[in-house]
């Protein structure tokens, strides 16, 4: 073999092993420069990978050298390099960004943990992006999942701690959920691989332990996506959270969690036993609007930005559950291309707010006024990351609007046009308000000097914000990807 | 009847179980009790497992001259990673208490709430 073909399981052991590494070198600035470099060798991993499977291959990488189905295998198509080149990708950049950010919220003597966990929480996602056994995707759900409540709670605010706590609580019920739904699965096939799965599922989906495994399976995941009514941890826990944590968090971890969904709906049980039996649709659907309209109204009344933003997220959250709802291949290609944009806009928003967070101290909406003539940098790229998240046109935002909005007129759906609309009109609403105080109001007497921040922190912001840009501008590598991506989900489970 | 009953036994102790830690965890105050609920929630699950390894008339899946039929390990391994998992929760869990106890002084989801709401009419933060 040569060491191309190691590449799938290189992009879990990489953070994995560097992870220790920073503590047991124990210096901050070493930690940091570790975890660029690991982000870094991630990220070229997974446009390596991404190049491997674009013809439309699989590869399947046996661990240990174990043949599937017994042994653990990492299943690499189109669907999850793209899920792991968005994660790898924001990864890095958080990483870049990381530094003065974390110097400033961060004491430390905790530093080295934290870029410790933080890579962990990587490790874990690009596991669960990975893995083709869904035992394997529950023990990497939890990795990521218990080190992120680590580094959230390292928030400056003792509030951190109690949304940690709340987020623990929530997500091990979730994860346990997911736990009884795969135990389920094994009951009534023996096995674990999802391949395997996938081919002994048609012959007992008619029982209802099957049925009752999906269903476990669906709510687990829904409440690690923060589907609506199930979100209520996600809003204090990227509030309150260190911002470069709310960063990457926001960018990367519910996709990670929607990419499951996918991979559970599409590629182990099937379009035909979820839609046509199961009519997960009916589910979705619902809960999607709902979210889209309650969580952008709610937006509209929050005065702590970064709460404003996680409360959009879960918004933004609804859209991508809708493409999937739609049950079309166009559908799903517009979730696929929300996964990717998204991260781009909430995360060249959430890094101008931590920019805001080092010079201002806080992001209460009342305590900003006229702060766009001392920074006029770091909100202008929350500009344009806003205009992204409205669906401006020429930005990405606009580009998988475009696509949901086509989905749903293909399927005959005109009102759920009415609500991407109006969904789109609160976006327009809250985001306005900041712009408001931050660009028209007289300065505030307390802002008086602040400065504009750090070079190390506004090229990243920037970075992303031109790249909400440019995905709006040239979209062949993001259509390009999901289109065939969806093609294969959709072809290999006719 | 009798057979649902006691056929199904392991499953109706997980299930009994299983509610009784859901339970616990929304309905108790205390974040330490919470946290205690969300073990046994996480433990009903390993019975569950375990009781799926179990093959009618299987022996104990250890090789022996003369045995045909073993009792699947497989969930058991599953579940020891399981457990692996538990335990990091419960760690992780505990440790955000100890530090909530050290910054509230209390481990009372009310007190903590009520300490939350006056500090924000004083500061002007809001919380939804």
């Amino acid at each position: 073999m040569t060491w191309q073909q190691h590449l799938p399981a290189l992009a879990i052991i990489l953070p994995l092993l560097s992870a220790p590494l920073c503590m047991l070198i124990g210096l901050r600035r070493v930690a940091w420069l570790i975890g660029v470099a690991t982000n870094l060798g991630g990220l070229l991993i997974s446009v390596g990978l991404l190049q491997q499977v674009a013809g439309g291959n699989v590869i399947s990488y046996e661990l240990g050298g174990w043949a599937p189905p017994l042994g653990i295998e990492l299943r690499v198509d189109l669907l999850n390099a793209f899920v792991l080149l968005i994660v790898s990708a924001l990864a890095f950049w958080v990483f870049v960004y990381a530094r003065r950010s974390v110097d400033a919220e961060i004491d430390s003597d905790k530093q080295t943990g934290f870029y410790a966990g933080l890579l962990l929480v990587y490790a874990g996602l690009a596991g669960i992006t990975l893995t083709g056994d869904a035992f394997n995707a529950f023990v990497f759900l939890e990795i990521s999942a218990l080190s992120s409540y680590a580094v959230i709670s390292m928030g400056r605010d003792r509030r951190a701690l109690t949304a940690a706590f709340q987020y623990l609580v929530m997500g091990t019920i979730g994860a346990t959920f997911i736990l009884i739904g795969v135990g389920f699965l094994y009951m009534m096939t023996g096995t674990l691989n999802m391949v395997d799965l996938a081919q002994r599922l048609p012959a007992v989906s008619e029982t209802s332990t099957v049925q009752a495994g999906f269903a476990f399976l669906s709510v687990g995941i829904a409440l690690k996506l923060a589907m609506f009514p199930l979100h209520l941890w996600l809003p204090n826990a990227y509030a309150f959270a260190p911002s470069v944590v709310s960063v990457f968090l926001a960018a990367t971890a519910t996709k990670v969690a929607v990419y499951l969904l996918l991979r559970v709906i599409f590629s182990v049980f099937g379009v035909e036993f979820t839609f046509a039996q199961m009519h997960l649709e009916y589910l979705l659907l619902p809960l999607a609007i709902i979210a889209v309209i309650s969580a952008s109204l709610v937006a509209v009344f929050q005065t702590n930005l970064k709460r404003m933003l996680a409360y959009s997220s879960v918004a933004q959250i609804g859209y991508m559950l809708m493409g999937i709802g739609i049950a079309s291949a166009m559908g799903v290609t517009a979730t696929l291309l929300h996964l990717f944009n998204h991260a781009l806009m909430k995360g060249a928003l959430f890094m101008a707010l931590g920019a805001v967070v080092l010079r201002v101290g806080s992001v209460q909406l009342h305590q900003l006024a006229g702060l766009g003539h001392f920074m006029p940098w770091t909100l202008g790229a929350f500009v344009v990351g806003a205009l992204s998240l409205i669906g401006i046109p020429l930005t990405a935002g606009f580009v998988s609007k475009w696509y949901l909005v086509s989905a749903a007129l293909d399927a005959g759906w005109w009102w759920l046009v009415v609500v991407i609309a109006i969904g789109s009109l609160l976006a327009v609403v809250y985001v306005w308000r900041v712009i408001e105080v931050v660009w028209f109001q007289p300065p505030n007497a307390a802002l008086a000097g602040k400065t504009e921040a750090p070079w190390s922190l506004l090229l990243p912001t920037w970075g992303l914000a031109l790249a909400n840009i440019y995905f709006g501008v040239d979209t062949s590598l993001t259509t390009g990807t999901a289109e065939a991506a969806v093609g294969a989900l959709f072809g290999v489970t006719p | 009847m009798i057979d649902t009953l006691t056929g199904l036994f392991n499953y109706w102790v997980a299930v009994i179980l299983m509610m009784t830690g859901l339970y616990v965890v929304v309905a108790q105050n205390n974040l330490v009790k919470k946290l205690v609920g969300l073990g046994l929630f996480q433990a009903s699950i390993f019975i569950f497992y375990i009781s799926i390894g179990k093959v009618a008339g299987g022996a104990p899946p250890i090789i022996e001259p003369g045995v045909e039929l073993y009792s699947n390990p497989l969930p058991h391994v599953l579940i020891l990673t399981a457990i692996v998992v538990g335990v990091a929760t419960t760690a992780v869990g505990l440790s955000l208490v100890v530090r909530i106890s050290e910054s509230y002084g209390s481990v009372e989801e009310n007190d903590i709430n009520q300490a939350d709401r006056l500090a924000e009419l004083e500061t002007g933060d809001d919380q939804a």
